[in-house]
């Protein structure tokens, strides 16, 4: 654990349940069942059970340490590459149970897309760029793909400033720019899932802005899990927040909820800028 | 105090601003309070000066209801509160207004004293105006004592008083009546008596929504359309 974490020098508060009975999520995307995560020693998860609505947007708020980035992490086995990694309990996603032997990590993957706290376009054009997942595929139909990467830039609200220079090189974008291409680029391959760590951190206001009425946008036809340390923004984006601190879940509930009546006092805590 | 662990923030200025505003909308009430007090006093007494200066005072507190507005404007543009730190700027915007209102009220209690009745209420009338008074006075002190303390069962006993208030601004309407029957020349003078005991109910009435507001901040649910049992199922399921 980081210091941000401890700094709130209280054990998690467990006097009501995380979760309150009467909450409706809609359909759901992905259930999450005592799912328990150790880096080596030291236990990052401990026991969140937590299902995601579909076509929503969930916020995952915490201090620096609470285990929410490495919860996100989990949904599409980021964590596999970490050696020291081990995860017990289960994800599933629409009923299959991601951590099983016979899933195709890289199909997962691609079902579960993901977007960086900093812009990491790849060294392409921005019209390889949104086509390199689609070629990985065996899509090497010119038709095809451009119709492709029209749609996915258009689904990322970033065609009409490209569409005249898309062989130029994607380091020519402005930072926002960058992060919507690469949120054109997940969205191309046509996932289930769009997980967001962190997307508007290295932004400036109004890419923020952006970018946050992109993800409305793309709601439509995506469920989105954005990990945030921008309160606000958790507040104006998602319609359900986890207030996750020292590996647990502390409360999840409607955003609207969360952000006006808190149920749990350490919500309520780190929500209004408090000593805990 | 501080079951709203208002001096808990880490940002010190704006455990600051909020004690504020909270101390402010307590000073405002007091200049209201004060200003009821010296309003029913005229009208019993039929005092023109003390009802002239009530209607003078309550430019102070207009001024308040400006000066917390602006103050609750620029922390929601400054500070973005949530929980229990938005519903004190919501309450406080809510109760603000309430008490300008009840400024109004009491500064028309007091221009009846000036304009029309000089004195000639009878006795058995001033009796009733007074316990109507007294009555009303009590739950404004009362409510602000709530929102002082952010005691939500000593405000939802301001809200069961205001019943008795409406029993009886009912009372006073019944007897004004038959003395405006027994005389007719009477009847100008009886409803200026009849539109101070309706500013009295009103404040009573403003009273209330205040306490509801101190419900809200506690517990976060809007209560203002409930009625008591539905508001006491909600702070005792709290």
């Amino acid at each position: 654990m980081t210091n941000d974490a401890t700094e709130m020098n209280l054990a998690p508060d467990h006097s009501h349940p995380a979760i309150p009975e009467d909450l409706d999520l809609g359909p759901v995307e992905i259930t999450v069942d005592k799912l328990n995560l150790w880096y080596g020693e030291a236990q990052a998860l401990k026991d969140i059970d937590m299902q995601i609505a579909d076509r929503k947007v969930t916020a995952f708020i915490g201090p620096s340490g609470c285990g929410k980035s490495t919860l996100l992490r989990c949904f599409n086995r980021m964590n596999d590459l970490i050696d020291s990694c081990r995860v017990d309990g289960s994800i599933r996603l629409n009923g299959k149970d991601i951590n099983a032997n016979t899933v195709d990590v890289a199909e997962l993957r691609r079902e579960v897309g993901m977007v960086f706290q900093k812009p990491n376009p790849f060294p392409k054009s921005i019209y390889e760029n949104v086509a390199y997942g689609l070629r990985i595929q065996g899509v090497n139909k010119r038709r095809e793909l451009d119709e492709t990467v029209e749609w996915a830039l258009k689904g990322a609200a970033l065609w009409d400033e490209v569409k005249d220079r898309l062989h130029t090189p994607a380091f020519g974008l402005s930072g926002g720019q960058q992060q919507r291409l690469v949120i054109a680029r997940a969205i191309a391959v046509q996932p289930e899932v769009i997980l967001l760590d962190e997307p508007c951190s290295a932004l400036d206001p109004i890419s923020t802005l952006k970018v946050e009425e992109l993800i409305n946008e793309l709601k439509k036809d995506y469920t989105i899990i954005i990990v945030t340390h921008n309160m606000q923004q958790a507040a104006r984006v998602s319609d359900f927040t986890a207030f996750m601190y020292l590996g647990e879940l502390i409360e999840f509930g409607e955003t609207d909820q969360v952000f006006t009546r808190p149920r749990i006092k350490q919500t309520e805590d780190y929500i209004t800028g408090r000593y805990g | 105090m501080d079951k709203l662990h208002l001096s808990e923030h880490i940002s010190q200025q704006f455990n600051e601003e909020l004690e504020e505003v909270r101390s402010k909308v307590l000073q405002m009430g007091g200049v209201v309070e004060e200003q009821l007090n010296k309003a029913v006093k005229a009208l019993i007494t039929g005092s023109e000066d003390l009802a002239a200066e009530v209607v003078q005072n309550d430019a102070r507190v207009n001024a308040l209801e400006v000066e917390i507005d602006d103050d609750c404007t620029r922390i929601v543009a400054r500070r973005q509160p949530a929980a229990s730190d938005l519903r004190l700027v919501m309450a406080v915007i809510r109760t603000i207004n309430d008490l300008e209102r009840i400024g109004d009220e009491v500064k028309r209690v007091a221009k009846t004293v000036g304009d029309e009745l000089r004195g000639t209420l009878e006795e058995d009338v001033r009796q009733e105006l007074e316990h109507m008074g007294e009555q009303v006075s009590r739950m404004l002190t009362s409510v602000l004592d709530a929102f002082a303390r952010t005691d939500p069962d000593a405000a939802l006993a301001v809200s069961k008083a205001d019943r008795k208030v409406d029993v009886k601004y009912k009372a006073i309407t019944r007897q004004l009546i038959s003395y405006m029957m027994q005389d007719h020349s009477s009847i100008p003078v009886i409803l200026n008596v009849l539109w101070a005991a309706r500013a009295l109910e009103r404040i009573g009435d403003r009273c209330q929504n205040i306490a509801e507001y101190v419900i809200y901040l506690v517990i976060g649910k809007n209560v203002r359309y409930a009625s008591i049992d539905e508001i006491m199922a909600e702070l005792e399921a709290d």
